[in-house]
């Protein structure tokens, strides 16, 4: 039965080149799109390096102030002070990672010009982060406290400044025309981990600004990691509980400042404030977006299928007159329908390595490397199934309700 | 082994009732070679859909070996079609997609056989109608007169008890057109295969065992 399906759905394809072209295009081209989107959103989102530890960690990255009878807002980074000042108090915090903004500047190497963004950090940084270091070590709280001009740069920054020599530690890099004595060398981190990756890494107290200065607001976010991930929980408990103890600015009535799971601190960037996570509006929209992305086909192959079978009507009468029931047509033309979205699927697939291959090919967003893991494939199998079904029932329950006699007089 | 009693069929559209079959009686023995003429228009095929159970009367009752079959669901209506009734149709109604061999199979799919038996039946029922060297070939490469050859292997192969055939020498000129008459006089005569057949033919008409003339839905002979 199968075989012969599969058999009248390959003549069926070969009939009328163009529908099928149409159709294989539509399946594959909106999968391959679905596909590298969310080989994007699941490099985004799963742990990366040099974040591995996500399940026990919380981000802190932004700083609110709102005055809720005027109506005013101020929303900006968080201050080192309020890192070191209450967030180094929470006793569920086993060690905390503060890194500020990467700020760029400018350094000339035979006269041409690299910018080099640099992030200042503090000692736990590399303790909590799975920097690889390909030579040296990371800055000690030593290093911190003698604010030495010391640096760990990335393998990109080694290249680009340094050239092609092979050790660089001990060599000097200078940004904003100050010298630092290059002391590691780690791997390139992926533009996606946002708020690590960083051209070169120094410590905080080499920086120009105050970082002690008593303000709420600054250039710096915090990654806090719990001992495990049970404390996660309570951690975050701990840091609303302090929150009510933070002083609120003058002309303003409420201060707002979250500890979040990896999820929750962007879609709060994306789409929330200091009281909302936004992570309900982030994922409504995003479902919304796919299901429009996925109906705008899918009303294409109804379309297409529809005319399709009503050229059929010949053979769906012959079917019916030696006894083909409603239900096993419905059930030939879902069939059918689903092998050529299998056929699509696989094209789409075949595609979507050609492009994951060129963006990264192309270093399109600097040192992500996207790859075609289970978790993305699962998913496009599901938008198959989906694209499979839900175009085919409703040509194949027309067609099912044809008249037979009307059917048999067509051709 | 088919009675109908009383059948009357009207097509209704907003404006217009046509009465295509008027208060038709008809017992149709067991192993009769029965013929339907008439004018263009005048209910033969119609009256052959309704035997065919393709087409439901407005009126009346049908039977067939002995079943009433009114207040039959769509999945057992197409069990009994299966088992019970083959079609030959003026235009043959073949898949041109598919093989011969694959056409003819194709009542057997809605049946539990195997690939196996099925291929075995089909290849018997194209050698009986002489089409045994035209397996592999699809129906565009066909004459005629071959297409209908496959059209009745096509309704033999589930050895069905009755055929209903629709003009099938319509399409065909004098020669193939007995070809067919002689495979279907034989599959009466030999198997007892209960045939009804609309022709415009009177010279077909008069081979078999009895005569129907319809003239404006109503039977006048």
């Amino acid at each position: 039965m199968l075989k012969n399906y599969f058999k009248i759905a390959i003549a069926v394809l070969k009939r009328r080149k163009f529908f099928t072209f149409v159709s294989l295009f539509g399946i594959s081209f909106t999968l391959t799109i679905l596909m590298v989107t969310t080989a994007f959103m699941d490099k985004v989102l799963s742990p990366d390096y040099p974040d591995l530890k996500r399940e026990r960690s919380l981000y802190v990255s932004s700083m609110e102030y709102k005055n809720t009878k005027e109506g005013w807002m101020n929303r900006s980074d968080v201050s080192f002070y309020f890192f070191s000042h209450y967030v180094s108090t929470l006793k569920n915090v086993d060690k905390m990672a503060i890194s500020s903004n990467p700020k760029a500047s400018n350094a000339y190497v035979n006269n041409k010009k690299i910018v080099i963004a640099y992030k200042y950090t503090n000692a736990d940084y590399w303790n909590v982060l799975e920097y690889r270091f390909l030579a040296g070590k990371p800055f000690s709280q030593k290093e911190i406290d003698n604010a030495d001009k010391v640096a760990v740069i990335s393998e990109e920054t080694r290249k680009a400044y340094f050239g092609d020599a092979s050790n660089v530690i001990g060599r000097y890099i200078s940004a904003d025309n100050v010298n630092y004595r290059v002391i590691g060398v780690v791997a390139n981190v992926s533009k996606t981990v946002n708020s690590l990756s960083g051209d070169m890494y120094l410590p905080y107290t080499v920086s120009t600004s105050d970082y002690n200065k008593p303000d709420l607001m600054g250039p710096y976010n915090a990654v806090l990691l719990a001992k495990s991930k049970a404390d996660v929980p309570k951690m975050q408990k701990e840091f609303q509980q302090m929150m009510r103890r933070v002083p609120i600015p003058k002309d303003f009535d409420r201060v707002y400042s979250n500890a979040d799971p990896f999820f929750s601190s962007m879609t709060r960037r994306i789409a929330g404030d200091g009281a909302n996570n936004g992570k309900t509006r982030v994922v409504t929209i995003m479902s919304i977006f796919v299901l429009l992305f996925l109906l705008l086909p899918t009303i294409n192959l109804v379309n297409i299928n529809v005319t399709r079978i009503m050229e059929r009507s010949s053979e769906i009468g012959v079917r019916k007159a030696f006894g083909a029931s409603s239900k096993t047509l419905v059930y030939q033309f879902i069939v059918e329908n689903m092998i050529l979205t299998f056929l699509g699927g696989i094209i789409g697939i075949i595609l979507s390595l050609l492009a994951i291959y060129l963006i990264n090919g192309a270093n399109v967003i600097s040192n992500m490397r996207l790859s075609m893991n289970l978790t993305v494939l699962f998913y496009s199998f599901i938008a198959c199934v989906f694209f499979g079904l839900i175009s085919g029932v409703y040509p194949a329950w027309r067609m099912s309700k044809l008249n037979v006699v009307k059917a048999l007089k067509t051709q | 082994m088919i009675r109908l009693q009383n059948i009357e069929k009207v097509y209704r559209t907003d404006t217009v009732e046509t009465l295509a079959i008027n208060g038709i009686n008809l017992d149709i023995a067991k192993g009769e070679f029965l013929s339907i003429m008439g004018p263009s228009g005048c209910g033969k095929s119609t009256l052959l859909n309704i035997m065919g159970l393709l087409d439901e009367p407005s009126k009346g009752n049908i039977q067939i070996d002995s079943q009433d079959i009114s207040s039959y669901s769509d999945q057992k209506l197409a069990k009994f079609r299966n088992e019970k009734l083959g079609f030959i149709f003026q235009s043959y109604h073949l898949i041109n997609d598919l093989q011969v061999l694959d056409n003819v199979e194709l009542p057997l799919l809605y049946r539990n056989s195997s690939a196996k038996e099925r291929k075995r039946l089909a290849t018997e029922a194209l050698e009986k109608v002489g089409l045994s060297n035209r397996l592999k070939h699809f129906p565009t490469q066909l004459s005629g007169g071959q297409r209908q050859r496959v059209a009745i292997a096509r309704a033999i192969v589930g050895n069905p008890q009755i055929i209903l055939a629709d003009e099938p020498t319509g399409n065909l000129d004098s020669a193939m057109g007995n070809e067919i008459m002689d495979i279907l006089i034989n599959l009466n005569q030999n198997e007892g295969t209960t045939i009804v057949m609309v022709t415009h033919d009177e010279n077909m008409a008069h081979k078999t065992h009895r005569l129907v003339r319809l003239f404006d839905g109503s039977q006048v002979q």
